[in-house]
């Protein structure tokens, strides 16, 4: 790049470090959310009224209710995150903003990890701050809330890490629905399993040390390995529109 | 002569069995400005999708400052712009967020330069209202205002005359000769008639040819 041929206009070497590239990205995100504040309230909906029904449309007894909670709670948090996911990076995708991202200089993985941790911030967060309200509604005593929400904090980021691969791979499809839960739902099967069975075990006194350390490396190896995921089926969805 | 920004060798790309191009070469060197012309599904935009790194799908070889792209992938984007179909602009942000939020990644810009460049594309007062109240030429200027804070040696540009009114579009075609004259280099594709001195052709399609 030495001989520039005396152009005036020289080549930009210095940048902007990724952490503020991030920020950026996740202010942005979440800026644009609460502009669109309905959008927001959708998932946390779906996800009170699916509780309610089971009291309703099984058994409203406190035993069934008590034994099953846990596992009604976890499926419903779950649906609510996938229905939530086709917006990741949809609009994003149609406006054109999404190319702008990618065409960044920064590490893609970084930029797609910071708009999947906003996505957690709005949709995954507050349905485990809505979850001990909807755990009594359940009859679920006090350890067991406390277990449940514990379970929801460590898997609900883990939810939306594995869901960004599928709402990337499926961007450029314009029925992505279907698609996007069959790819979804079976990687999400381990966590729902330890998720629950973990609240499961504290119910019968037994310790859960091992299944929250398992959720743990969910979690990390989530963090780790989906953003690079993410980002490399970004760029083939791009590529294809 | 001075050395080739990019520098396309052999490029192939085919999109649904069909081949858009093949065998294309040329040079993008500072201080140039050159229009890639072809008729509707030539495959233009792909060409600049291509080039600006969007678009994967494509064989032979691309040198940036002499070297294969792939090795400094992150400079490559740092002294590259380019400006789509699709304006990249939030409808529910403002202009000023959207501007903020496209140069975060980039380089640090103070508000006030960003202040300037809106009211240098003629939206001086519309700096706090939502791009979605604002019309389609008024969203395609947001992402225009770019080009005035713009220290990228390489544009690409992909129809950015639309819904551009005259006095907007003589604005751009004088930005665009200065920045040549000035050592930018500049691609790219319209059918607004664009005739400036000295511009360079890369032709797409039946007869396909180059400069």
């Amino acid at each position: 790049m030495s001989s520039a041929g005396g152009a005036l206009i020289k080549p930009v070497e210095q940048g902007v470090s990724p952490l503020s590239a991030m920020w950026a990205v996740f202010g942005r995100d979440v800026r644009v959310a609460f502009r669109q504040r309905q959008d927001l309230l959708n998932p946390l909906l779906f996800f009170v009224m699916v509780v309610s029904l089971f009291p309703l449309g099984v058994s409203p007894e406190v035993s069934f209710l008590q034994q099953s909670g846990a596992g009604i709670l976890w499926v419903a948090a779950l649906l609510a995150v996938l229905l939530s996911l086709d917006h990741l990076f949809r609009h994003d995708f149609d406006d054109g903003t999404l190319e702008q991202l990618v065409l960044q200089p920064q590490p893609l993985f970084l930029l797609v990890l910071a708009k999947t941790l906003a996505h957690w911030m709005l949709t995954g967060l507050p349905l485990v701050i809505l979850a001990p309200v909807l755990g009594v509604m359940v009859h679920l005593d006090g350890n067991s809330i406390a277990i449940l929400c514990l379970t929801l904090l460590i898997g609900t980021p883990v939810l939306s890490l594995i869901g960004s691969i599928g709402a990337a791979l499926t961007l450029g499809l314009r029925s992505a629905g279907v698609l996007l839960s069959l790819l979804i739902i079976p990687l999400y099967i381990p966590v729902l399993i330890f998720g629950t069975g973990t609240v499961a075990a504290a119910a019968e006194g037994a310790p859960v040390g091992g299944y929250l350390a398992l959720m743990g490396a969910f979690l990390v190896l989530a963090l780790t390995l989906a953003p690079f995921a993410s980002a490399a089926a970004l760029r083939i969805s791009l590529s294809n529109s | 002569m001075s050395e080739p920004l990019l520098q396309a060798i052999d490029l192939e790309c085919e999109r649904d069995e069909r081949l858009l191009f093949k065998n294309l070469s040329f040079s993008i060197l500072p201080g140039t400005l050159t229009r890639v012309e072809g008729a509707n599904g030539s495959g233009k935009t792909t060409l600049l999708r291509i080039l600006a790194g969007l678009n994967d799908a494509w064989t032979g070889q691309l040198l940036w400052c002499g070297k294969p792209r792939a090795y400094d992938r992150e400079s490559f984007h740092r002294n590259t712009l380019y400006l789509g179909h699709r304006p990249g602009i939030k409808p529910l942000l403002t202009p000023m967020e959207n501007l903020r939020a496209l140069m975060a990644g980039r380089r640090p810009v103070t508000d006030d330069v960003l202040q300037q460049a809106l009211e240098g594309t003629g939206l001086a007062g519309y700096g706090d209202v939502p791009c979605r109240n604002l019309s389609a030429g008024q969203q395609r200027r947001v992402a225009l205002a770019r080009l005035l804070i713009a220290d990228e040696p390489l544009w690409l540009l992909d129809e950015v005359f639309t819904a551009i009114d005259a006095e907007g579009v003589s604005a751009i075609e004088t930005l665009l000769q200065q920045r040549a004259a000035e050592g930018g280099a500049v691609l790219v594709t319209t059918h607004h008639d664009l005739q400036l001195p000295g511009m360079r052709r890369i032709v797409l399609g039946e007869g396909q040819s180059n400069e």
